[in-house]
């Protein structure tokens, strides 16, 4: 091997395969988190959003269904934004109460 | 009682057969009873890497099938009376291999055999996800390259959902790590993943680095596990994963380059 390439060992921070290393673990990391959710959770987001639209109108994305480990347990987080205008809007019968926990 | 190993990585063309080949080979070695199978239906292949393509007569399908009986499927190794290979078929359908008719014959096998090898087929369709679905432990074989080292994260999802021991909830598989195809020059040059960037990235045990080596294509050419190739540089390190396997303290050899004095390391050589 020649002098450039002993020179370019020792800076192997700029490598390809430590640009290889960074997207993997990136990559890996959120095909995990995606790998270890219930099957079920889109079909739980639907019908949560036609619940939901019985008594107040939302977007179609205004519901988000994660479901995260937490040490040795399991957090299913329902999160629910409302419209700007859901204060103002005829009053639903019973009033639902339902905040973005985040 | 017999151990099932599964040989898997998602991604094809890794060296699953090969490490089947050299891994079986080095059980049988040891004086170990192994069967080899291969689940590659439809592309059979270990058999010749093994080297008796000319004389498969019946195969895995046709066990399954009832067309023939285990034991006149199996062959038997010319060099190493204790190993024996199941080939595939070579049956465009897909369909033919079943779970019950894996397990039956898994079963059957596990009567003489002390372990039984199962080449996995690349991808995740059926021949993979039944080629480990039974397994005690698996050799992830994995390139130190992206998408194979992706893939074999995926099968390490897969291992521990969709095999027999997840389902019913037994003990996990075991899984071992197996990097071939090492170039501990280019990851030098910092032109390829080191064993230790995959192992960070998969945190897997690792059970042996297999070099990039010529030896590979010439024992595959003459039908030899390269196992049996005492010179082969990737001989020596299949050994040495068997001895691993088999719970022995072996170094990791193969992940330096040979030493070279500082001149030539500056000057090139
Ligand atoms: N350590 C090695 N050094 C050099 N070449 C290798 C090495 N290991 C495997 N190869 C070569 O890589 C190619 C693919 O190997 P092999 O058939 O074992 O892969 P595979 O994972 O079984 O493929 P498939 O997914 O198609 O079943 C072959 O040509 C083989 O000779
Ligand atoms: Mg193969």
């Amino acid at each position: 091997m020649g002098l450039l390439d002993y020179f370019r060992s020792r800076t192997p921070n700029t490598s390809s395969a430590s640009v290889a290393k960074e997207r993997l673990q990136i990559l890996v990391a959120h095909e995990r988190s995606e790998r270890n959710k219930p099957d079920y959770l889109p079909r739980l987001q639907r019908d949560l959003l036609e619940v939901v639209r019985r008594y107040v109108h939302v977007d179609d994305n205004a519901i988000t269904v994660t479901m995260e480990e937490d040490g040795n347990h399991e957090v299913l987080e329902l999160n629910i934004v409302l419209p700007e205008e859901a204060a103002a809007a005829p009053k639903p019968k019973p009033r639902q109460r339902s905040h973005p926990r985040r | 009682m017999s151990r099932i190993i599964v040989v898997t990585s998602g991604k094809g063309g890794v060296g699953k057969t090969t490490t089947s080949a050299a891994f079986a080979m080095g059980l049988a070695m040891k004086g170990y009873k192994t069967a080899v199978i291969d689940f590659d239906v439809g592309l059979r292949n270990l058999d010749l890497i093994m080297g008796c393509e000319r004389r498969v007569v019946y195969d895995f399908v046709n066990v399954i099938n009832g067309e023939a009986t285990l034991n006149q499927a199996l062959i038997r190794d010319k060099r190493r009376d204790n190993l024996s290979i199941l080939p595939a078929s070579q049956t465009r359908d897909k369909e033919s291999l079943t779970q019950e008719g894996v397990e039956r014959v898994l079963n059957e096998l596990s009567e003489t055999f002390e372990y039984i090898v199962c080449d996995s087929p690349a991808g995740i369709e059926r021949g993979a996800t039944l080629a480990m679905y039974f397994a005690d432990d698996a050799v992830v074989v994995t390139n130190p390259e992206v998408s194979s080292v992706r893939d074999s994260d995926r099968m390490l999802g897969i291992l521990a959902s969709k095999s027999r021991r997840a389902e019913q909830g037994l003990e996990p598989i075991k899984e071992y790590l197996l990097l071939t195809r090492y170039s501990p020059e280019r990851v030098r040059l910092g032109e390829m993943l080191s064993v230790a960037d995959v192992q960070d990235i998969l945190s897997l045990h690792l059970l042996g680095v297999i070099p990039e080596s010529k030896s590979v294509l010439s024992a595959s050419n003459s039908g030899t596990p390269v196992t049996l190739d005492e010179k082969s540089d990737a001989g020596q390190a299949y050994r040495d994963v068997v001895r691993r396997y088999l719970g022995e303290r072996v170094p990791h050899r193969f992940v330096e380059e040979e030493k070279k004095g500082l001149f030539s390391r500056l000057f090139g050589g």
